[in-house]
């Protein structure tokens, strides 16, 4: 009996052992002195000075919409459609200063994915509104609320006159739009709350190095937003770029149509803000990347890589301008304008994936395996 | 020359360090699987992916889909029957077979620390690690041997210091040496650990740990093996990979290392070991002290002895194979896979594949994460033979989707040791004119710096 219990004891010893080898982020473990670059800081700049304020504003909108859409369904006349309509425009734009932070709450919530999956699915929109009976808080449900949905209610019927027409002779219609406002309204309610409240500390506190840590795992969610939503979803789906035939029905804000090269340029806007450790409510700028990659520079004689990604951002940009103000009817008339945003905004993904998060020492990779 | 070899063979020693270094070896190997296991990374590394990277030659070594589970159980097993000694030949053969099966799954996943255990079980499986205080020795008397012959000891302690001593050569590298790369730049990440995060800001420090490293690597084989040196260089073995355990992802291995740095010290340490947990568990090791030697005889000797220096040699020659192909090491690894160059690099890359239509012209990228884990496209993206096996898997796969007259490209960057990326595959080439081999890969667009060294 003795032997048994020991052999127990030895195997549990094991087991702890191989459990315990993995170093999870150990909360706090602060050490700021000397030369070291402030993470904590980095963070909290990054949390009191750009995604709160982001968030704090970007909710003001979205209560408003949710207020205008309530008061177009009590009184549904061309002033208030008109209101609407502008209040939809306002907060889609507004919202791309906060697409990119999809972390914490947002990121529990799949609160971009509530908000903006496009193309929106209009056949299930138009059924669902037949048949009134619908819960938009089902994840199935994403290609059917959210900006996109609004978009295609507001704009898909025609002139305002057409289009209040058509809504005072089906008033279910006017029910799901105040639906999907109010929807839009709690969603991002919820996540400023979070913000303001205890996920703030939780977020600037986590400074550990580990792959769980803040700074390894925004990074890895800031990278993957540029890659993917921006650079694939704003401009890579509709220009074809991983199919080889355009497809116009694939842009942002497909039929208000005349904001999708706005709403692309104030993503790239705050993400190049965000780089920059750019303040919402003014003052010098706080450090972000661009300050971390300086104080890992210093120590080096590569080229600067900071250098280098200032001026793909520029190129971008200059790029820009050259796409028609609706990007569907960039696709449809000249794409190949779309493509070479695209090429630009891939050199800028290199930059960015590989020369920066080498630079920061930030594994790529989600899976946490051993290394040699 | 003849007459010393033929003496040496016969040289017999202690079978006490071999048991030891059984044990040990099994209950690591069984550790590892467990956490391996706990950490889901079963699923994710072996079940999870819809594509999984090959070695040359090995493509018909797949995962299992949920048999993929009872390979690792039957690794776990054997790793206990081998711990334990009971029909250890057996259990190490099924061993060095499920865990190298597992290990050929997807090259995506290669450390050099499993190749070691691979090649390592390998070898074990022509020793008499079960002569000696394992239950096949205490069921059956008769084949209960209390000496080994000397060389079956040296042999285990040649490959560590092959191992060591090769790890030291490939340091010898002027990014290493005097960029102080890659260390400079894992180093300082480490900025949140208790007293030692602001001494990784300093840059004295990088330089030191590459040069101490180098050096550890270089000699500490020779302090095991002098008398003298070996309890500090024991010290030393025990420092230098609980710190590598603390600053890098490293997983058992360190632990491996300690324990089987065992091997060297003299026969009465391993029986004051034995001793001690035959205490523990009331086992009585005098029934194991029988003065018997195990003997090779006959066709058995002759096929040990042979497929050893076989082996030993094929571990020398190896790791030089890169000498072969033109172009820089680091930046083409043709030749760096299985050749002890262990953290000697931070390489990081982007691929962007193009499908071309040959006759349209009509073209689109394809959208990696369709395909493969982040893990995989990590790996793929600055690694030629990955690239090129990819390309093909695209090529198969917009071919059933109905594409015809495939080309496939690729944009890549690829920056290496704080070196700015720079292009890595030539853009121009469709990469379905290329078959796998160990041939140099033309396609690959030379680096554009200079790496001076071994």
């Amino acid at each position: 009996m003795i032997k048994i219990s020991k052999f127990l004891l030895i195997a549990t010893l094991l087991f702890a052992v191989a459990c315990s080898t993995d170093d999870d982020g150990d909360n706090g473990g602060e050490s700021n002195g000397g030369d070291n670059f402030d993470r904590g800081e980095m963070l909290a700049n990054w949390a009191d000075n750009i995604i709160v304020p982001s968030f704090v504003a970007f909710q003001e909108t979205t209560q408003r919409l949710e207020d205008v859409s309530k008061a177009f369904a009590e009184n549904p006349e061309t002033t208030e459609l008109n209101v609407l309509k502008a209040q939809y425009k306002a907060a889609y734009q507004e919202f791309q200063t906060v697409e990119m932070f999809q972390i914490g709450k947002a990121e529990e919530l799949n609160y971009r994915s509530f908000l903006n999956t496009y193309p929106t699915k209009t056949e299930n929109i138009e059924s669902k509104i037949a048949s009134g009976n619908y819960n938009l808080k089902l994840p199935s449900n994403f290609a059917e609320q959210g900006f996109p949905a609004l978009d295609y209610l507001l704009y898909s019927y025609g002139s305002t006159e057409e289009t209040l027409e058509f809504f005072t002779a089906n008033p279910e219609y006017i029910t799901y739009i105040v639906a999907v406002a109010e929807r839009i309204n709690a969603l991002t309610t919820e996540v400023t709350a979070s913000w303001e409240g205890d996920y703030r500390d939780t977020f600037v506190n986590n400074t550990s190095s580990s792959s769980t840590g803040s700074v390894d795992r925004f990074t890895n969610d800031y990278v993957m937003y540029f890659e993917k939503i921006l650079r694939s979803g704003k401009i890579g789906y509709p220009a074809g770029a991983f199919t080889g035939s355009p497809s116009p029905t694939n842009v942002e804000a497909l039929y208000a149509g005349d904001i999708s090269k706005n709403l692309y340029l104030q993503a790239l806007d705050s993400f190049e803000d965000f780089y920059y450790g750019v303040k919402i409510n003014g003052g010098e700028n706080g450090p972000s990347y661009f300050q971390y990659l300086k104080y890992l520079e210093d120590g080096t004689n590569s080229e600067s890589i900071t250098a280098s990604i200032a001026d793909q951002f520029s190129a971008i940009r200059a790029q820009s301008s050259a796409l028609d103000s609706n990007l569907k009817s960039q696709v449809e008339t000249d794409n190949s304008k779309m493509l070479a945003a695209f090429d630009e905004l891939q050199k800028e993904v290199v930059l960015l994936k590989v020369d920066m998060l080498q630079a920061l020492s930030i594994s790529v990779d989600y899976v946490d395996s051993d290394g040699d | 020359m003849q007459l010393s070899l033929g003496k040496y063979l016969k040289k017999t020693t202690e079978a006490a360090p071999l048991a030891v270094f059984r044990l040990f070896f099994g209950i690591m190997m069984f550790a590892s699987i467990v956490r391996f296991w706990l950490n889901g990374w079963i699923e994710k590394l072996y079940i999870a992916p819809k594509f999984f990277f090959s070695y040359y030659g090995f493509d018909w070594v797949k995962p299992l889909g949920d048999f993929t589970y009872l390979l690792f159980i039957l690794c776990g097993i054997t790793a206990l029957m081998v711990a334990a000694g009971y029909k250890y030949r057996l259990a190490i053969i099924l061993f060095f077979l499920s865990f190298t099966y597992i290990e050929l799954m997807d090259k995506t996943t290669y450390l050099n620390h499993y190749y070691f255990i691979s090649i390592l079980s390998f070898l074990m499986i022509f020793l008499p690690a079960n002569a000696y205080f394992s239950i096949d020795a205490w069921r059956n008397p008769a084949r209960a041997f209390q000496k080994i012959p000397q060389w079956c000891i040296d042999a285990i302690k040649l490959l560590l210091g092959i191992v060591y001593f090769y790890a030291g050569l490939a340091k010898i590298n002027s990014d290493w040496l005097f960029r102080a790369m890659p260390l400079k730049i894992w180093l300082p990440s480490k900025y949140d650990l208790p007293l030692l995060g602001d001494l990784m800001q300093q840059e004295w420090v990088h330089y030191a740990f590459s040069w101490s490293g180098m050096l550890y690597d270089l000699f500490i084989p020779f302090l095991l093996l002098w008398k003298r040196t070996r309890f500090v260089a024991f010290l030393m073995v025990i420092v230098f990979h609980v710190l590598t355990r603390v600053l890098f992802p490293i997983g058992m291995f360190p632990f491996i290392m300690i324990v089987s740095a065992l091997i060297f010290f003299s026969p009465e340490v391993h029986h004051k070991i034995l001793n001690f947990i035959s205490k523990w568990f009331s086992i009585s090791k005098q029934r194991f002290d029988n003065l018997k030697t195990h003997q090779f005889t006959g066709i058995k000797k002759k096929v040990s002895i042979g497929v050893l220096s076989a082996f030993f040699i094929i571990q020398l020659l190896f790791p030089w194979r890169y000498l072969l192909y033109p172009g820089e090491l680091f930046w083409t690894e043709e030749g760096f896979r299985f050749s002890w160059r262990v953290m000697l690099m931070e390489k990081a890359g982007y691929a962007q594949f193009k499908v071309v239509n040959a006759k349209t012209g009509n073209r689109f990228y394809v959208n990696n994460s369709d395909f493969l884990t982040p893990f995989q496209e990590k790996q793929m993206s600055f690694q030629p033979d990955f690239i090129l096996q990819y390309a093909h898997f695209l090529a198969d796969h917009f071919e059933k989707d109905g594409h015809e007259n495939i080309e496939i490209y690729v944009d890549s960057y690829v920056a290496l040791n704080g070196r700015k990326s720079t292009p890595y595959i030539d853009p121009e080439v469709n990469l379905l004119n290329f078959a796998d081999s160990f041939k140099h890969k033309t396609f690959i667009l030379p680096f554009e710096d200079e790496i001076k060294g071994l």
